[in-house]
């Protein structure tokens, strides 16, 4: 059975063009780029050329680019420089729906010494521009707003906010984590300062990340230890997957139109089929300020554990905000920031294309998924004629979390 | 992604027994759709009170579904006394297991028998669930919570979690289950302490008449043999075998053997059987 893969959100495949680039570095020239002959020195040209393929991709200087481990390092390397670069500002600005690499450190945070803002979206998961005006004080320290959310697809007006910040001297990071090769960015058209993102999320391998940090900005190392990334990132290069991210951004810079045309049409249609073929169902999110290549869909009176494992039985791949998949008993904090209704919110299925998906992709998952939301609605006890009463629908509605 | 056993995978993808039973003898509801996952289990019972027929709609996960499809078949043919004994973990069992952070699927099923079997006996709607709200976002009472502990040995507030939901959402409770927890642990062990000395003596010497009367003296009467209780000293038991008993060479193997082992196992553990002088 082939593998449908639809869960891009969460990772993607490594192009095959960046696999090819970094093999070299794990046979041959597995050289110190930091060492003084040549076999290890010439690699630190890789490294220089990797550097601009990745600032050609978001419109950096290669100077800006410092290399990581991961999307979540990029996001503590960038929050905790902030603080610590102003230490007498103990505020943090950020969202209700971030990725838990910035909500859980600002969480921690908070529990140590720090005041943290979480900001409420609405409905559609969008941010109010007026609501990060109000919330920033003279004590702010960062403003951290993520530029798409990793389950909806839904954009934050990031370079408003940004302007907005540079106005207020405020620091202002973004997780663009999702955004990064999807939607085109320049960063010497916003303020941004920092801006983090992954190579695993844009087919490049896992274990590589980028940490954008304008020129200019002040900033304070969270590896501390060699040379390496002119003092601002101590140890050892991961060399390997480096020179593939930078081939994989080379290869997103090329494919960013195609993302926004032939991997959107995609996507607007499997969701519009969806919801045309399956009653009771919702979109989650914006509907037009979103990725294009991010659906978030919510069946009523069923599960997202249980269509996910059906899915998986048809060999797809997908995720869900579902309690009993998000590892907690609740479901995801997105959705319930969003204040999407308890009959929806633990139905959630949350579909992820790439630019290489298919329409065979899309024509698999229109035939294989209504028949089974038909099939767990049979199973379960609500419909929309038999609607559980009040009592069974929240334990105490007084109760906010 | 869990790991459930090809079982539990077996009753999700195939469940037994889904839907109703109009006219049903009784009816369980329990959990919500708030909270994730809910079931309606549907039993019928014959006038002998064996269940015949048992049917089932669940909203909730993998193992949600299986758990209640699994009790379908546990109960059907099983009288309404025995489904009473049916526990979580034997709806966990039955599986092939379940995945810890998954038991309170297994609770859920247990908890909709019972709330079945209530309704069939006349107990009316699913009562009132007993005890204090102590965790607010899943509606768990502190005598759920307390039965859970007690039924399933748990230790953690994680382990409550993962049983009973209880704790899993905003966490404002946990201090309250640690507290729950403790208490549950507390009170068995004291009990556990407490129960060699729990007799007084006048309860002793009653409760050993007792078991020689009901247990004893019929087998040793059916040989033509009796016994008779002389004195009880502490843990000392002492006895004077008559009839056929009292010069009969295997009478110290009966004393040691069969006497002391019954007053032991339906009395007292610490009891030491002695022969009067003749």
């Amino acid at each position: 059975m082939k593998t449908v893969y639809l869960d891009n959100n969460a990772t993607t495949s490594v192009a095959p063009e960046a696999l090819d680039a970094m093999l070299p570095f794990l046979r041959q020239r597995y050289g110190n780029p930091s060492s003084m002959h040549a076999f290890g020195g010439l690699v630190a040209r890789d490294l220089q050329r990797a550097r601009e393929q990745a600032a050609a991709l978001i419109g950096a200087d290669p100077s800006e680019i410092l290399f990581t481990s991961c999307g979540t390092e990029s996001d503590s390397t960038a929050i905790r420089s902030a603080l610590e670069v102003n230490p007498g500002r103990r505020h943090i600005v950020t969202t209700r729906v971030e990725h838990p690499a910035v909500l859980t450190l600002c969480q921690w945070l908070g529990d140590h010494g720090y005041k943290v803002t979480e900001l409420p979206v609405d409905g559609n998961g969008m941010l109010d521009l007026a609501e990060v005006e109000r919330a920033v004080k003279a004590d702010t320290a960062i403003v951290s707003v993520m530029w798409a959310n990793n389950e909806t697809g839904v954009l934050f007006p990031v370079e408003r906010i940004a302007e907005m910040c540079r106005e207020r001297g405020i620091l202002f990071h973004t997780d663009a984590v999702q955004a990064v090769g999807k939607i085109p960015m320049d960063m010497r058209r916003n303020r941004i300062d920092m801006l983090s993102f992954s190579g695993h999320k844009l087919h490049a391998p896992k274990g590589v990340a980028v940490l954008y940090v304008r020129r200019g900005t002040r900033f304070a190392p969270f590896l501390i230890g060699g040379h390496q990334e002119h003092g601002r990132r101590a140890g050892t290069e991961n060399v390997a997957s480096i020179v593939a991210l930078g081939r994989a951004c080379e290869l997103a810079a090329q494919g960013l139109e195609a993302e926004n045309t032939r991997v959107r049409a995609l996507r607007d249609r499997l969701e519009a089929e969806l919801l045309r073929r399956i009653p009771d169902a919702r979109l989650n999110g914006h509907p037009r300020a979103r990725l294009p290549n991010t659906t978030n869909l919510s069946f009523e009176f069923v599960e997202g554990e249980a269509i996910l494992l059906h899915l998986d039985q048809a060999g797809i791949c997908a995720s869900s905000g579902s309690a009993c998949t998000s590892g907690s008993l609740e479901p995801s904090h997105v959705l319930r920031a969003m204040g999407v209704p308890f009959t929806f919110a633990h139905g959630s299925v949350r579909l992820s294309l790439s630019r290489y998906s298919t329409d065979a992709d899309v024509d698999a998952v229109l035939a294989a998924l209504p028949p089974i939301i038909e099939r767990l609605r049979a199973i379960s006890p609500f419909s929309r004629t038999r609607m559980p009463s009040a009592a069974r629908l929240a334990p105490d509605p007084a109760h906010k979390h | 992604m869990w790991d459930y056993s090809a079982k539990l995978k077996d009753h999700f993808f195939n469940p037994r027994n889904v839907g109703e039973i109009p006219g049903a003898s009784g009816v369980g509801e329990v959990g919500s759709l708030a909270c994730g996952d809910a079931l309606t289990l549907f039993i019928k019972v014959d006038d002998r009170g064996v269940i015949t027929e048992a049917k089932f709609k669940t909203f909730g996960c993998g193992s949600a579904i299986a758990s209640a499809s699994a009790l379908t078949e546990m109960i059907v043919g099983k009288t309404v006394e025995e489904a009473m004994q049916i526990t979580n973990q034997d709806i966990a069992d039955f599986l092939g297991g379940i995945p810890r952070e998954k038991m309170h699927c297994s609770v859920m099923g247990r908890e909709a028998l019972e709330a079945a079997i209530n309704n069939f006996r006349g107990l009316g709607a699913p009562q009132a669930r007993k005890g204090e709200i102590v965790c607010k976002c899943f509606g768990v009472t502190d005598e759920e919570i307390r039965r859970a502990v007690r039924e399933n040995h748990l230790k953690t507030v994680e382990d409550v979690t993962h049983y009973t939901k209880a704790g899993g959402g905003c966490g404002q409770c946990r201090d309250a289950i640690a507290r729950l927890v403790d208490e549950v642990i507390a009170a068995e062990r004291a009990q556990a302490a407490q129960a060699p000395r729990r007799l007084t003596t006048v309860q002793k010497i009653k409760k050993i008449e007792d078991v020689l009367e009901r247990e004893v003296r019929p087998t040793l009467r059916a040989d033509g043999g009796d016994i008779d209780l002389v004195d009880v000293d502490g843990n000392r038991v002492i006895v004077a075998l008559r009839g056929v008993c009292s010069h009969c060479p295997g009478s110290g193997a009966t004393l040691s053997g069969y006497v002391e082992t019954k007053l032991r196992e339906l009395v007292d553990p610490d009891l030491v059987l002695e022969e009067a002088p003749k």
